[in-house]
């Protein structure tokens, strides 16, 4: 795991930065040792305020899904729907942490073949061009 | 260990009322909350002067984006004449109720008030679907789970394959909530889709008939609810009637010191309990299968009231989704983890069963107007412990009820325990 620590505050909009750079970064409790991801500014476990950011393994286990048919008004624009229904999912980092996120490379017309417990690793969905340009944090499933 | 916490003075409910609910395109939620009003003063057996109330709290969601409305509880009482008293609205999403409620028992406990009402209300039909899946959403973690792709039936939907993947529960399951709660709404005149899944499938056969198609080949209601046309998949595994509607209403309680209760009735039903409790986001929780806001807050308000889970007679439970009153089940304790689906089967449940809840028909089939929702379930707790449900009265006798009142999945959880007071 590469430590990095940075200026960037630990906001929603760091971390969507650091998806547009391909990392999916957690923050670190310097005090505890407590991991966070989302990232906090404050450690929920000793409420310390000496966080830094590190960077994930983004290696990961699938702990519960769902295959969207009804989606939110963002997901249609993309075309996703009843009729192109897609996988949204909860992961466990090997380092103990969740984080919601999309789940690629399974089958979203057959639910019954996703199985809880598979390994996933992280991918990025990259919606939109130049500054309209929005990373989506995914994670593929590892065949 | 925290300190356990405890009302300074007792607290009874001697009026409740609500509005129908349903689709209203030509009512607001000030209209609505008139309705309930209204149905909350008859309700009072020795007479009720409006003006002896001290303070009100709203329980309201999202006026704001439903209909561009906000800051609704001084309108609301205005709409029943009794400015200038003290107008809070208490928003926790679909525990904005029981949290209003929360503020009442707070309020009058303390000495700071002898009579309170509590109202919740919400309009929700006049947005199309997908934008009130948008407003919904609002109550999730926007940058972290929504964009994951994240609805609420989906959130629920990722607690029931954790679930069925512990405990071996399978989709089918879950319908037997689906069909308890419509029979029970089936006999509540309030009800938004008060009819049984049985009764919808005759209609949607005899309506097919009559346009002159081919009638739909279910021999029984789990055809129907297998067919992907009849009942289409929402957030897999959950599909339509795995889902609470879409719904106008509201409905409204009178509390008072317990001191006073016996000006108003003979009849009043003491709140013993309050507790809530909070949570983060789904995804930084240990596990899936239980709510823990859910547990905690019943077992502080178990502490509280000196009672276990097992004097309780019924309870209404938050079952926004049927895999919600299956966690709900266990999570307040009436079921050990992964039993709660068994006894869903079994009919333990089920209003003549054991441990009867959602009497109501629960959000799923009397309708979840989010805000509305948590007074709402005090409503029915009010109605079975006075022997006034009609024909869906419990059998027999009711000493102790409980409310159990969930926001978003759970980040928000509120539990209230009923004592009947004759």
């Amino acid at each position: 795991m590469t430590e990095i620590t940075t200026l960037r505050p630990f906001t929603a909009a760091s971390f969507n930065q650091y998806l547009a750079e391909g990392k999916l970064m957690a923050s670190r409790c310097e005090d505890c040792g407590n991991l966070s991801l989302p990232p906090r500014a404050i450690c929920s476990k000793c409420h310390g305020v000496n966080l830094v950011w590190t960077e994930t393994s983004g290696k990961g286990t699938l702990v519960g899904f769902t295959v969207v048919s009804i989606a939110p008004t963002f997901m249609i624009q993309q075309g996703y729907g009843r009729d192109n229904p897609y996988v949204s999912g909860i992961v466990e980092l090997d380092e103990g942490e969740k984080i919601s996120a999309r789940i690629l490379g399974v089958d979203p017309t057959r639910p019954d073949t996703i199985q809880i417990g598979s390994r996933l690793d992280v991918g990025f969905i990259e919606v939109g061009e130049n500054e309209n340009k929005r990373v989506y944090l995914a994670f593929k499933l590892i065949e | 260990m925290p300190k356990s916490h405890k009302l300074m003075r007792g607290v009874s409910i001697v009026g409740a009322g609500m509005s129908k609910f349903g689709a209203f395109p030509a009512k607001n939620s000030r209209d609505l909350f008139v309705e309930a009003f209204k149905d909350m003063s008859v309700s009072v057996d020795k007479g009720f002067d409006p003006t002896n109330i001290e303070s009100f709290y709203l329980g309201n969601f999202s006026s704001d984006l439903f209909e561009h409305q906000g800051h609704t509880a001084p309108l609301l009482l205005d709409a029943v004449g009794l400015t200038p008293i003290p107008a809070t609205r208490v928003e926790n999403a679909c525990a904005s109720g029981a949290t209003a409620l929360r503020q009442g028992v707070m309020a009058i406990a303390s000495g700071m008030y002898d009579v309170v009402m509590v109202g919740g209300a919400e309009k929700m039909t006049n947005l199309p679907t997908a934008d009130v899946t948008d407003t919904l959403a609002t109550a999730a973690d926007v940058p972290f789970e929504i964009a994951a792709g994240f609805t609420f039936p989906g959130f629920y939907a990722a607690m029931a394959t954790a679930y069925m993947s512990r405990f071996g529960m399978q989709p089918e399951h879950l319908m037997n909530v689906a069909i308890k709660n419509h029979e029970n709404g089936a006999l509540n005149p309030n009800a938004q889709f008060g009819t049984t899944i049985q009764k919808w499938m005759e209609g949607r056969v005899a309506s097919a008939l009559k346009k002159g198609k081919p009638a739909p080949d279910w021999t029984t209601i789990w055809d129907f609810l297998h067919d992907d046309s009849a009942n289409p998949m929402i957030a897999w595994p959950l599909r339509l009637f795995d889902c609470s509607p879409i719904t106008d209403g509201a409905s409204a309680l009178l509390l008072v010191a317990d001191e006073r209760a016996r000006e108003f009735t003979d009849t009043p039903v003491r709140i013993i309990a309050s507790a809530q409790a909070s949570d983060t986001a789904l995804h930084n929780r240990p596990d899936l299968t239980s709510l823990p806001a859910a547990k905690l807050a019943s077992s502080q308000a178990y502490a509280m009231a000196g009672v276990s889970a097992g004097d309780i007679r019924i309870a209404e439970v938050h079952d926004c989704f049927t895999i919600a009153e299956i966690l709900a089940s266990e999570d307040i304790g009436f079921f050990a983890p992964g039993e709660g689906y068994k006894a869903a089967e079994d009919g333990v449940t089920s209003r003549l069963g054991s441990k009867p809840i959602n009497t109501s028909g629960g959000l799923k089939s009397k309708g979840h107007p989010v805000g509305a929702s948590g007074v709402a379930q005090v409503f029915e707790i009010w109605k079975q412990m006075r022997s006034e449900a009609g024909e869906r009265q419990v059998p027999g006798d009711i000493p102790l009820a409980l409310t159990h009142n969930v926001g978003a999945t759970g980040s928000t959880c509120v539990v209230h325990i009923f004592e009947r007071n004759n």
